[in-house]
């Protein structure tokens, strides 16, 4: 933290790690002699350093405690100048001294991140560099590099000695919390001098992460692994972002979650032992090493300048704490990516060596074999073999180039300025495809075949639910594509092993589909501004992480398989400014990215954000009392409508007749225009009637004010809604945008009109249910036009009776819209639906929207798509018209494959959404998923996401349940449960036909049918008004998949033992974690307290017998019989258990965009039949308990 | 009159068969994404009923004309155009629905309807043309006796 100005320049302080160790890192001093020499080329510019160090190494080992802050900060700061100033001109110039002298206070967080991510990294990598030129030390060089164990062994090396010796010997513990090497900090790990709270700084759980399967065999780090339980969490954080260079951290985190730990302490010991005995050196010149690459890169990227049209650019977070994150570990955008490209940039200046090493000593070694599924064929030593393969591992395809010149001082001699580019493919690939392929390997045969094929018999099992939520499976790639691959959350595939062929895919009688929620709020998305957004020629694929480049100026596409040319401002790397290493761009680093467009992209000038309120105004709309809540919400929110100053705001309110209001700037007050000739309705002025948000505020305010009391005596009960439609309509026309619609009863009057069309008395029956279907075509229609227009009409429906929900919900469907709907809403009788509607409202108001928006979808050659489920208007075969999209949309679609995919190992899929932003930039978020292919039917079983499956197959019931009839759609679900089970059955031959057998990664899915027949969208038999069952099936198709899989089937967890639970930290916050329960009464004691979480609804069912002090400290009352029947919010009482009940509910709450309600039922509360519907495992009068069901099963598999 | 059964079934059966190229064309125009789902459907919509009429209007002809084997041969495609017709939902926006038709591979099964149908229709064409020239051989030969 101290001056960085006064310390001595960064190399040398770096390599003041030397002289400061043990034996071994002496002996380490000669390699790193020599490794500047093998950098010549623009190294020689930097050659300051290298004497430098030579000479000042004793200086620096006193200040030791400070070096490693010094540098690290000034590295990243620097660098993070570099790349948000998208290349200003002075740091071009910028010689390698600027470094020194950076401002260092600009992101204290992103420093240690950055620094600690690029240190972490070049362990394995530094000891094939500095091995490569000191002929002595090769040996060991060879070992680390070869294999996944190796690369372990590099971390426990750290563990063992580096750590305890050289350098906490050196006063790091003074500061530890400052500390960025994660040497550092794993060294504290054994010697325990880190108090258990430093857990909470991110290397903490970093580093136990890391080391947490490597280091098996320390009791010390499983001792510290055990404090903390919020280690899977950093895990999960931690492994998307650094995944460039942090092989080693990555692959030992995977395994970790495969439980892979068990299966590979025994070799990760024995190589250990290996690596302690001449490794201690090699962790040593990490730090002089990454190093000089970073100060060596003003100097790559000076003579590119030229060529720098790109930039990169992060958003600011949408969201500040990513769920599940703790604040600590949530990295900022930049931190991110910067990361990203740094730790790749330092393992560059080894890579010549360690290809030979990898080459030479690759095949030496028994665990570097390739494995039966992975694509990866790890031929020991030449790499060409790799060069033709079709899918994503396209750098080594560089590299016999690089063999062919092995000696690795001649190619930089010739070309010294695409250094680091030339050097980074092969440094990176061999270590990567070797490593994960052996990882992969294992994987495979020790855990991953047997976890998700290992059978569970369904009728003896009892517990299936797993403790904490149903984890989506990891498809079965290796670790770099892995940790490539799009998050779950964004991209899901119902089969992570995707089919060969339609013949397969039909065996496993599984739908073959894909779960989108691509406009998802993140909190780290990499925004590339570029002339050029590089893309396939042929079939308009945006580069991606799964191209592979053939050389360094041509790519394959992953989905045609086109080679096509790398445009030449791609070979500039604006983050690094480094030359000719495009495979390090940012679109090829990450799988979800976001361009810039450039116009043309565009058929218009970006459109403003334009929004228009049509509000229902009739006496029952008024008698609702919604008014009130709405333009409260408004006035709140005015000026976070997300929009810039463009955004036109206007209003329509409706009964039988149709009214405007002028807000045109310039009068004194709201201006009311009423039109009565509903049949042929016209916008009584052209202008005013939409105004700038900004100029008309306070004729907006006015109006919002006025509006709640301005038809309080109406007695008109009329509504002309159809009218009101296609005025709004006409309205926005010209400009596009957003209509939200707030309804309240049946259009009676003009266009659209309907007619009631439930008998109440079929509510319950178990047979027919009518009327899913629109019963008019006016409001497809209507929205198709809206489309057309770009124009998106959100419907928000409160209505006590039915409203012809099936009909009205066609104007948002078709349109992109989103459809709100509260059942008998009162603001005064019906308080927990009006605090819905207010919090759905903040909610909605302020979200991201994206305008005038299409999404493709692409797969690889060979599958297609064939049916779309959302809210969107499907324009041609793949392009779907999104006039709005908003960050709650999720989408599915149905897939077939249509031609085999035998000649390629990996199947790809791109959605690609152009939007344009509230700030009229017009933008394209990418997504790119990547999956296996497999051939054999265990495999699709064992890659079954059951969760992906079920919500696919609530969509297509729903489809099922419209187009022909729900008794229909409800066999179709439970044929789906047994055909698959039964075709897994016939599959594993060795199993007794008498019992019912899952692969444990379906183990969930008879349950979460019988949850599905049980929903309101599909059940029969219980009494279900037309309305909830058509808003039921609209949200399952508009839902994503998290939301939707709550509502299917709702956690339950029992609170009043709380402070018993284990805990993890979230902002400082502690969070207990109960174990999920069984959605059963069985699980219900009255002693006890339950919390549901339903997605948008939290109940808390409070036992009879329930302990008192639990009702005092957490609800505030003094027993059971006082607790009111109406309670929607937990009082804030100082007391532990209130404390730890309020921060799980809080927690849970974060994690998503709509904040639920809460609602307290009591035994006797009439609302208690909502909880107790919600418990799906037992039997009701008309539907099966889970066990019956499971018998009904297998009674129809038998057949 | 008999060849002007005929002749009119045959200038009716080229007209369907038009009609069936055309709804071919627009159809592969659509998989194509040469127009949208919107304009293919309104224009292919316009002339459902009219096929459904032209093809009604054969069959009752045949019917009339008591050229049993004919009607027969015409009443299943005829009974298939009217009952398609008939079941559409009433929230659709006709036989082709623009937000239904890339669905559950709806374009491809109407796509292979069409071609039935043009199949069928130049089968059809075939036998009327024979028909009608044996037809008008037959009164040839009367009027010359």
């Amino acid at each position: 933290m101290s001056a960085p100005a006064g310390l001595p320049p960064r190399p040398a302080g770096a390599v003041a790690a030397y002289p400061g160790g043990p034996g071994g890192s002496r002996e380490a001093a000669a390699p790193q002699g020599a490794a500047p020499r093998c950098q010549n080329g623009p190294v020689q510019s930097q050659m300051q350093f290298p004497s430098g160090y030579g000479s000042h190494p004793p200086n620096y080992s006193a200040p030791s405690g400070h070096y490693s802050q010094v540098p690290s900060k000034a590295v990243s700061s620097h660098l993070d100048n570099q790349y948000r100033a998208s290349y200003q001109s002075p740091y071009y110039s910028a010689p390698a001294q600027n470094v020194m002298t950076p401002p260092v206070g600009t992101n204290v967080l992103n420093t240690r991140e950055s620094q600690q991510f690029y240190n972490s990294s070049t362990p394995p990598h530094t000891v094939g560099l500095t091995e490569g030129p000191a002929q002595g030390a090769i040996p060991s060089g060879s070992y680390v590099y070869t294999s996944a164990q190796q690369s372990y062994s590099a971390f426990g090396d750290h563990y063992n000695t580096s750590v305890s010796s050289s350098v906490a010997s050196q006063g790091f513990p003074l500061n530890s919390d400052h500390y960025a090497m994660p040497v550092v900090s794993s060294a504290m790990y054994p010697n325990v001098s880190y108090p258990p709270a430093a857990t909470s700084s991110m290397y903490g759980q970093a580093f136990t992460s890391q080391s947490l399967p490597a280091a098996g065999q320390f009791k010390e780090t499983n001792t510290f692994s055990s404090q903390s339980t919020s280690v899977p969490h950093s895990l999960q954080q931690h492994v998307p972002v650094g995944y460039n260079s942090t092989l080693s951290t990555i692959s030992s985190a995977q395994s970790f979650q495969d439980n892979l730990s068990k299966s590979l302490t025994g070799s990760v010991a024995k190589v250990n032992n290996q690596v302690n005995r001449g490794g201690i050196d090699s962790s040593q010149p990490v730090h002089s090493v990454s190093q000089n690459v970073q100060l060596t890169k003003p100097g790559f990227g000076a003579p590119a300048s030229s060529a720098l049209i790109s930039s990169v650019r992060t958003p600011a977070p949408g969201l500040s704490s990513q769920p599940r994150s703790s604040p600590s570990i949530t990295q900022s955008p930049d931190s991110a990516l910067q990361e990203a490209l740094d730790s790749s940039s330092t393992t560059s200046s080894a890579s010549p060596v360690l290809n030979n090493y990898d080459a030479l000593e690759g095949g030496g070694y028994p665990e570097t074999r390739s494995v039966t599924n992975s694509p990866v064929p790890t031929p020991p030593a030449p790499q060409t073999s790799k060069t033709s393969k079709p899918f994503g591992y396209g750098y080594p395809a560089l590299q016999p180039a690089y063999q062919n010149t092995s000696p690795p001082t001649p190619v930089q001699a010739t070309n010294p300025s695409h250094h680091p580019g030339f050097q980074h493919y092969p440094q990176q690939y061999p270590g990567v495809n070797q490593l994960s392929s052996s990882l992969g390997g294992l994987s495979l045969q020790h855990s991953q075949q047997p976890e998700g094929l290992r059978p569970i018999n369904l009728t003896q099992d009892r517990n299936i639910l797993p403790v904490s939520s149903v984890p989506a499976p990891v498809p079965n790639l290796n670790s770099d594509l892995r940790k490539l691959n799009c998050s779950p959350d964004s991209f899901r595939c119902t089969l992570t092993n995707i089919p060969q062929t339609q013949a397969l895919l039909n065996k496993a009688k599984l739908p073959l589909g894909l779960l989108l929620h691509p406009f998802r709020d993140l909190t780290q998305l990499p925004v590339i501004t570029s002339s050029t957004i590089v893309r396939c020629r042929s079939c308009r694929t945006y580069i991606n992480p799964f191209v592979s480049f053939i050389d360094q100026r041509r790519w394959k596409c992953n989905l045609c398989y086109r080679v096509n040319d790398v445009p030449e401002e791609f070979m500039y790397n604006p983050l690094t400014r480094s030359y000719g290493e495009p495979h390090k761009r940012p679109e090829v680093q990450n799988s979800t990215v976001e361009f810039i467009a450039s116009s043309d992209y565009m058929l218009r000038p970006p459109q403003p954000a334009v929004y228009l309120f049509v509000l229902d105004v009739s006496h029952n709309a008024v008698d609702a009392g919604y008014l009130t809540i709405v333009c409260n919400s408004l006035l709140e929110n005015l000026d976070k409508l997300p929009g810039d100053s463009r955004t036109r705001i206007g209003f329509i309110t409706f009964d039988s007749t149709v009214q405007f209001y002028n807000l045109q700037e310039g009068l004194s007050q709201p201006q009311m225009l009423i039109v009565s000739d509903i049949d042929d309705i016209f916008l009584p002025t052209p202008d005013g009637l939409l105004v700038n948000l900004h100029e008309s505020k306070e004729l907006i305010k006015d109006l919002l004010n006025a509006l709640p009391n301005m038809f309080t005596n109406t007695r008109e009960t009329h509504s002309a809604l159809g009218s009101a439609l296609q005025a709004a309509f006409k309205l926005m026309s010209p400009t596009g945008g957003r209509i939200s619609v707030f309804q309240t009863q049946l259009p009676s009057l003009g266009a659209g009109l309907l007619h009631s069309r439930e008998d109440p008395n079929q509510r319950s029956s178990t047979k027919v249910v009518q009327h899913l279907g629109p019963a008019t075509d006016f409001y497809k229609k209507l929205a198709l036009d809206c489309s057309g227009q770009q124009t998106a009409v959100d419907l928000f429906l409160l209505s006590s009776q039915y409203s012809d929900l099936a009909s009205l919900a066609c104007m948002s469907k078709y349109s992109a819209g989103c459809i709100y709907y509260y059942p008998s809403f009162h603001h005064s009788h019906n308080p927990a639906q009006a605090e819905k509607l207010q919090k759905d409202l903040k909610r909605y108001l302020t979200r991201k929207i994206g305008f005038e928006a299409v999404m493709r979808i692409r797969c690889t050659k060979g599958l297609s798509i064939h049916t779309f489920h959302g809210n969107f208007f499907v324009r041609s075969t793949d392009l779907l018209s999104l006039a709005n999209v908003n960050p709650d949309a999720g989408f599915a679609v149905q897939m077939s494959i249509e031609e085999s995919l035998t000649d390629t190992s990996l199947a790809c899929f791109q959605t690609a959404l152009l939007y344009t932003s509230s700030k009229g930039e017009r933008r394209i978020r990418v997504h790119t998923l990547c999956l296996p292919v497999v051939n054999s039917l265990a495999d699709v079983y064992a890659g079954a996401d059951v969760q992906a499956v079920v919500c696919l197959l609530a969509n297509m019931a729903v489809d099922r349940s419209v187009s022909s009839s729900l008794p229909d759609a409800r066999d179709a679900l439970v044929n789906a449960v047994v055909d698959s089970l039964s075709a897994y059955m016939s599959t594993a031959s060795n199993l007794q036909q008498s019992m019912l057998i899952a692969p444990n990664s379906l183990k969930l899915f008879p349950l979460y049918v019988l949850a599905l027949l049980k929903q309101k969208a599909f059940r029969t038999g219980t009494s279900t008004r037309l309305d909830d069952r058509v808003y039921a099936m609209c949200q399952i198709k508009s839902q994503p998949l998290v939301h939707l899989m709550k509502m299917i089937h709702p956690n339950l967890y029992r609170i009043d033992k709380l402070i018993d639970e284990s805990t993890i930290h979230v902002n400082d916050r502690v969070v207990p974690q109960p174990p999920l329960q069984k959605l059963s009464a069985e699980k219900l004691t009255r002693e006890g307290a339950f919390l549901m979480d339903c997605g948008s609804n939290f109940y808390i069912w409070i036992g009879k017998n329930c302990d008192n002090n639990f009702i005092k400290d957490v609800l505030g009352y003094p027993n059971y019989a006082s607790i009111p029947q109406r309670m929607t919010q937990l009082p804030e009482i100082d007391a532990l258990p209130s404390e730890r009940t309020r921060s799980f509910i809080s927690w849970l709450r974060d994690n998503r965009p709509l904040s639920p309600v809460l609602q307290v039922i009591k035994d006797e509360n009439p609302a208690k039949t909502d909880f107790f519907q919600h418990l799906i495992e037992d039997r009701t009068e008309a539907a099966f308990s889970y066990y019956e069901f499971l018998l009904h099963i297998q009674q129809q598999i038998c057949k | 009159m008999e060849s002007v059964v005929f002749i009119f079934s045959l200038i009716d059966c080229c007209a369907l068969i038009f009609l069936s190229v055309y709804f071919i064309i627009t159809l592969s125009d659509l998989e194509c994404d040469y127009i949208n789902a919107r304009s293919c459907c309104s224009k292919l919509n316009k002339w459902v009923v009219p096929e459904v009429i032209g093809h009604a209007v054969v069959t009752v002809l045949m019917l009339i004309s008591l050229h049993w084997f004919i009607f027969l041969l015409n009443l299943p495609i005829a009974t298939w155009n009217i009952y398609r017709f008939i079941m559409v939902p009433s929230g659709n926006m006709g036989v082709f629905d623009p937000t239904e038709i890339h669905n559950r591979g709806q374009l491809k099964s109407h796509m292979k309807e069409a071609m039935i149908k043009l199949g069928f229709h130049l089968l059809c064409f075939f036998m009327y043309l024979y028909s009608a020239t044996t037809g008008a051989r037959l009164t040839d030969l009367t009027l010359s006796n």
